[in-house]
């Protein structure tokens, strides 16, 4: 039982002082797993990154979910997500209530005019970033095009692109075989 | 029943988002399209407040849009959907680690994938951008924002202090 409330602190305090996407997390995690625990090496941890991006949720609960269950199983696992999702649920979940009551506020609703022009800005400088590594050759830019019409077009949902994406690959794979 | 509903939609993002927070906001957009649990405005905002909030972006998002659609109770419940596909597909592979990693076919899936998330999420930037920038000067304000994240490169919850304080300056 120690060791189940151990792996939901650890990662309550990974979450708690994780801010952002789940890359944001790599260092804390390198520090707590790494260096201070020793549970696992650098490579392993890399290893359960590339693991956590290719297997369906995000990849911050994926690898809360592995390193939790490597520990103890699948209490481990869910202690562990259980960990890492505490701190959103309370702090959101408050913050939510409060700013309910400010939206209407001028002054908060010039602040947030300001912030959807800084989120839109950070998206285009993220998709910028992430190009090189995912848009790679040009089955990758057929897809990249493909999804953007659709999605332009036919207003195509993103469960269905995922979708599609993934059968033209192994699609074009196949071929290329033959 | 509002909570299994939410549940359910929340459980297919965390089945078909794969890779970092961002990827789940492309299908919240389709959800505010489908039920209008929240608005396009709502969820651009929302996006602000969980970037610079604690916690992973992902799980703040659900939290939030279960929230804003119903009460704590639903932040819970979809934040629970989010997660349960992670937690069941994680434990399966971990038992056959090995096999998968060297799986050409997986990687296949993986290379394919990838370039239409990029274009999920460059199509839920231009949806917020065409929400935030109305005129001349919210234009300029995006430019120099994204040139200053660019070249400059500091924390995300930086540049959205900075672009709060220049809304309420400027009364955008």
């Amino acid at each position: 039982m120690k060791n189940l409330t151990d792996l939901f602190l650890l990662f309550f305090k990974i979450g708690l002082f994780t801010f952002g996407g789940g890359y944001a997390m790599l260092p804390l995690l390198q520090d707590e797993l790494v260096k201070k625990r020793r549970f696992l090496e650098d490579e392993e941890l890399l290893d359960l990154y590339s693991v956590g991006q290719c297997t369906p949720g995000i990849i911050a609960v994926n690898v809360a979910t592995f390193i939790g269950y490597k520990r103890c199983g699948i209490k481990g696992a869910v202690a562990a997500t259980a960990g890492m999702v505490m701190p959103s649920l309370l702090i959101i979940t408050l913050l939510a209530a409060v700013l309910e009551k400010y939206m209407h506020n001028r002054y908060v609703s010039y602040a947030f005019a300001g912030i959807r022009i800084c989120v839109a800005a950070l998206i285009a400088d993220i998709v910028y970033g992430l190009w090189k590594k995912s848009v790679t050759g040009y089955g990758a830019a057929a897809i990249f095009a493909g999804a953007l019409l659709l999605l332009g077009i036919f207003n195509l949902s993103a469960v269905w692109i995922v979708i599609l994406a993934a059968m033209f690959a192994l699609g074009l794979k196949e071929l290329k075989r033959q | 029943m509002i909570y299994l509903l939410l549940f359910y939609e929340f459980f297919k993002v965390g089945l078909f988002a794969i890779g970092g927070g961002l990827v789940t906001v492309p299908f919240l957009f389709d959800l505010s399209e489908e039920y209008g649990w929240f608005t396009a405005k709502e969820l651009a905002d929302m996006i602000a407040v969980s970037e610079s909030t604690p916690g992973p972006l992902g799980i703040n998002m659900a939290t939030f849009s279960g929230f804003k659609t119903a009460g704590i109770l639903g932040g819970i419940v979809a934040t629970a959907g989010l997660v349960t596909p992670s937690v069941i597909v994680i434990v399966l592979v971990a038992k056959l680690m090995a096999k998968y990693k060297c799986n050409t076919r997986v990687q296949a899936v993986m290379s394919g994938i990838r370039p239409a998330v990029m274009a999920l999420i460059l199509f839920a930037g231009l949806q917020i951008g065409k929400l935030a920038i109305v005129n001349m000067l919210t234009a300029v304000v995006f430019a120099v924002l994204l040139a200053s994240i660019h070249f400059w490169k500091k924390s995300p919850i930086f540049y959205i202090m900075l672009s709060a304080v220049v809304g309420i300056v400027l009364k955008l």
